[in-house]
């Protein structure tokens, strides 16, 4: 630095697409879901963007380890919640893959 | 009122580096009293406290404080998410070491170019060889790393082999972004202006980039405000989403403001909630009440916010005007003069004045 500073950028999509059942999200290098105590609620942080929560997309997120499959994120969901839809949950992700916050192994 | 998001952390305005489009201050000099390891900790909590969710540790060069790793777990205990922006200079193995065991979050490293010849020259020091190494280095610990490389006539015809650069390097995201002119930076214009035709180029070249790559690595691309129809939403807002605190411990609604003639506000005086609350500083430009026509009755006018207190000053010698980068502005004749100048020039001219290492008082 010191060069730059927030202002108008235009970063480009990331990858499109729904995430299959058998693929296993997880946050990618550099993202951190937190807890933010002045405003309590869940947030997602970037070093340059701040993604607030709601409690469901943090109960999602919190799922996502690189371990699970999204079949297996919906599960774990319906043991937990009633009424989980499959399909918001998979947009839900799709958006979060499209923006970067998650990603799946390529391949 | 809003709470902040973010705190920019200017640690230091020592650098090892002479780049000429610098957005620091010009009278460096007047920065050499730099908070000490525990004032900086006091910062940091008091961020936290109102409500910083990231905090940015740049400089000058971040590096250059031998207790940066102290600054950073005080961050990280904080549950800030702590990003280092440096220019990789120094970055030796035991520091990164130390800072990964310190909880560092993220690291972006400048590049000036694609190859060190023309990178060395812009850098004012012989510097590739060891950037490369460091971002190297941020790979093999499993940092993200994000390569941030400045824009102007010197470079910007090498957007495409830059990107490969970076790509090369591993970079999770790259930004390419236009210099912004304040600073060391707005005294070189003359010399970094790009013409259009170059900038067409480039975004040409960004596209290409973003199709080869497949979303592997996320291209980042600051448009110049100069050649934009509107002009950029400095900061979110003036006082709305970020605060700077620069090395002696003055607090700014953006890294630039040192130039405005307005009332100072230092955390070695004030807590840092009343700075952000309460101060004249803080207060002088937030929201649209401040707002001259054009952008008083304009729609944009909670988009963009009047664009840039700072440009608007250094171009017009007040403050509350328009940004003159705005097309609506009474006084954008000044940008297009510049941008008619740009296109005009048949390569790189005039002398660039590097920006000149500060020297500074002992604290870090």
């Amino acid at each position: 630095m010191p060069s730059t500073m927030p202002m108008r950028t235009d970063s480009g999509p990331g990858p499109a697409g729904l995430p299959g059942p058998a693929s296993r999200p997880r946050l990618a290098r550099g993202v951190r879901l937190a807890f933010d105590p002045a405003r309590q609620r869940h947030v997602l942080l970037t070093p340059e963007t701040v993604t607030v929560l709601n409690d469901t997309g943090a109960a999602i997120l919190r799922l996502c380890d690189g371990e699970r499959t999204v079949a297996g994120i919906l599960a774990e969901l319906r043991c937990r919640y009633d009424g989980v839809a499959g399909e918001e949950v998979r947009l839900f992700l799709a958006a979060m893959l499209a923006r970067r916050r998650v990603e799946v192994s390529r391949g | 009122m809003d709470r902040p998001l973010g705190l920019l952390a200017e640690l230091s305005y020592a650098c090892p580096l002479h780049c000429p489009y610098c957005s620091n201050p010009v009278n460096l000099a007047d920065y050499r009293d730099e908070l000490t390891t525990g004032e900086w900790q006091r910062v940091l909590a008091e961020a936290a406290e109102l409500g910083v969710l990231q905090a940015h540790l740049s400089g000058g060069e971040p590096l250059q404080r031998r207790d940066l790793a102290e600054i950073v777990r005080a961050a990280s205990r904080l549950g800030l998410y702590t990003n280092l922006i440096t220019s990789g200079f120094g970055l030796s193995a035991r520091r990164a070491g130390q800072l990964r065991d310190a909880g560092l979050d993220h690291v972006q490293i400048s590049l000036q170019a694609d190859e060190a010849a023309l990178a060395d020259r812009i850098a004012g020091a012989p510097s590739f060889e060891r950037k490369k190494a460091a971002a190297r280095l941020v790979k093999k610990l499993g940092w993200p790393l994000t390569v941030n490389v400045v824009l102007h006539r010197h470079n910007i015809d090498r957007a495409g082999r830059i990107l490969e650069l970076a790509a090369a390097l591993g970079a999770d995201r790259v930004e390419l972004a236009n210099a912004q002119y304040y600073g060391w930076a707005l005294r070189n214009r003359g010399g970094l202006l790009p013409s259009r035709a170059q900038l067409e180029r480039a975004e040409a070249a960004v596209r290409a980039a973003r199709a080869r790559l497949d979303g592997r690595m996320e291209v980042i691309y600051v448009v110049p405000d100069y050649y934009g129809r509107y002009p950029k939403p400095c900061m979110g807002g003036w006082g709305r989403r970020q605060l700077t605190v620069v090395p002696n411990g003055d607090v700014l609604p953006c890294p630039t403001a040192h130039a405005l003639p307005l009332p100072r506000a230092s955390v070695r005086e004030r807590p840092l909630a009343w700075i952000w609350e309460r101060s004249p500083l803080f207060q002088r430009f937030r929201g649209t009440g401040w707002m001259p026509e054009p952008c008083r009755s304009c729609d944009r006018r909670e988009v963009d916010f009047g664009g840039c207190r700072c440009q608007a000053f250094l171009l017009t010698g007040d403050a509350a005007r328009t940004d003159p980068v705005c097309h609506l502005s009474p006084d954008h004749g000044i940008v297009a003069a510049a941008i008619r100048t740009a296109g005009s020039a048949a390569g790189p001219a005039g002398t660039l004045a590097c920006r000149p290492h500060p020297g500074r008082a002992r604290n870090g």
